[in-house]
């Protein structure tokens, strides 16, 4: 029986799986759930995750939640290049360390950014404070800065000179703020750089495909008042 | 050169390492550093997070026993899933109130009325997840084994406990755990580990608690900000 991935490419943790998955010729059968459609709340899925969140995995009868704990479980179970989550113990706590560090801060950032700057207004009609959203911006100028100086520093990836799980978590996450039409890379050098090495180092073809529905996310049509109404419960609480 | 621990027992994520490097025997050099005081750990020990990271070095360089961090696939996984939800809906919450109570009235300020409802509802509610989803029926709370997850929370959950909190009221799974990993650890260290953050309200009373200079006021109100 094949794994399968539940996933929506509008979310950045599935687009990490996703390219994950497909670079390294993982078999999977990718289980489509609408994020903005509400399914993630259909009966069917809080059965596999009551918790409701994307992605998910099923791998017979073993169920994982979580994109780093699907990464590092799809790294070890499919053997994939060392260079993804390597053995070697310091090079390995880079990798842990900087997966640690992104889950409340850039994630956060680029998650708000999305929203307050295109999903709120655009998608859901619902205004967004002009000081929340210069907060929000605020904060991802942090971060960013913290990613460049912090991380990547002078180093070719972010865990050192080859590319691992890290960078891939990374770098989707900063496709949100940049389809959102942010200055993510412009007047940085060095994580703009970064970021090419990572596209090369997946496949631009792949890195495209991935990315192909966020970067049209500002030509987003508003949603109806039902979508809108059921969404918006689930929304306040995951940009809390 | 030996390994060095820049800790200060009043966070949760250095009393874990601390518990974790102690009961494991892992020798080290504690550095102490007072927070309070402003005191300022090493660049890549700034951050909470980063307790994980040095939980699985720790655990993978002195092999410590399996169950801690088990190589088996599925008992991994079941060990980062947890901390993912972790880092979301534990990590920052459980230690709001030490800010509420105790940091913010030191530098002469308040958390705002709103964000200590709001953030006692997120506490709430990340009880209750833990109760029911994550431990139900199991001893511990991946399986039938303590690992570095059981620790993490158990700090965490020490922060409130110790600013007076009852959070197990109603939750009797969550408190037969508690004690299970208490009991795990043994009393000795727990009393040791434990001792600066139950005595902290102690301390604001008497008035012997250390006074954080004004050089460590703009980082903590700006930490103070960051609280949803």
């Amino acid at each position: 029986m094949v794994l399968e991935l539940y996933m929506d490419l509008l979310s950045a943790p599935c687009r990490a799986v996703y390219i994950f998955a497909r670079k390294n010729g993982i078999p999977f059968e990718f289980q489509f759930v609408d994020l903005l459609k509400g399914h993630h709340h259909s009966k069917e899925y809080i059965e596999i995750n009551p918790l409701r969140k994307l992605p998910s995995l099923r791998d017979g009868k073993f169920v994982l939640s979580e994109s780093v704990a699907i990464l590092l479980y799809l790294a070890r179970k499919y053997k994939v290049p060392d260079h993804w989550y390597p053995q070697d113990l310091q090079a390995c706590a880079r990798v842990d360390e900087y997966l640690a560090w992104q889950h409340t801060t850039l994630r956060k950032s680029c998650l708000r950014a999305l929203w307050h700057k295109v999903m709120l207004p655009s998608f859901l009609s619902e205004p967004v404070a002009p000081e929340t959203l210069t907060a929000t911006l605020a904060e991802l100028e942090r971060n960013l800065k913290l990613l460049q100086d912090k991380f990547l520093q002078d180093k070719a990836f972010l865990a050192g000179p080859h590319i691992s799980v890290a960078d891939l978590v990374a770098v989707t996450e900063l496709m949100h703020p940049v389809s959102a039409g942010c200055q993510v890379f412009e007047g940085r050098p060095k994580l703009a750089a970064w970021r090419q090495r990572v596209e090369a180092a997946v496949g631009q073809d792949l890195f495209q495909e991935a990315h192909e529905f966020i970067l049209q996310i500002k030509d987003i049509s508003p949603a109806d008042s039902s979508t809108k109404r059921a969404l918006m419960p689930g929304v306040r609480a995951m940009l809390q | 050169m030996g390994l060095e621990l820049y800790l200060d027992l009043l966070s949760q994520p250095c009393r874990t390492v601390y518990i974790f490097a102690k009961k494991n025997r892992i020798p080290f050099e504690l550095c102490t550093v007072d927070l309070l005081k402003g005191g300022v750990t090493q660049p890549s020990q700034q951050c909470p997070c980063f307790s994980t990271a040095i939980l699985i070095y720790l655990s993978q360089k002195y092999q410590t026993e399996d169950h801690w961090y088990p190589a088996e696939l599925q008992a991994r996984a079941r060990v980062h899933e947890y901390l993912g939800w972790h880092a979301d809906f534990i990590q920052g919450t459980f230690g709001v109130m030490l800010w509420t109570k105790v940091l913010a009235p030191l530098i002469g300020t308040q958390v705002p009325e709103e964000k200590v409802r709001r953030n006692r509802t997120a506490l709430e509610e990340a009880l209750d997840k833990l109760n029911a989803r994550f431990l139900g029926n199991k001893p511990f709370l991946t399986g039938q084994q303590v690992t570095l997850a059981d620790i993490m929370v158990l700090e965490e959950m020490m922060q409130p406990i110790a600013l007076g909190l009852d959070l197990y009221e109603g939750r009797q799974q969550l408190a037969s755990w508690h004690r299970r990993v208490e009991t795990f650890l043994g009393a000795e260290l727990c009393e040791e580990a434990h001792g600066p953050i139950m005595t902290i309200l102690e301390q604001m009373a008497c008035k012997t608690i250390p006074i954080p200079p004004p050089e460590a006021h703009p980082p903590m109100l700006k930490r103070l900000a960051r609280i949803p």
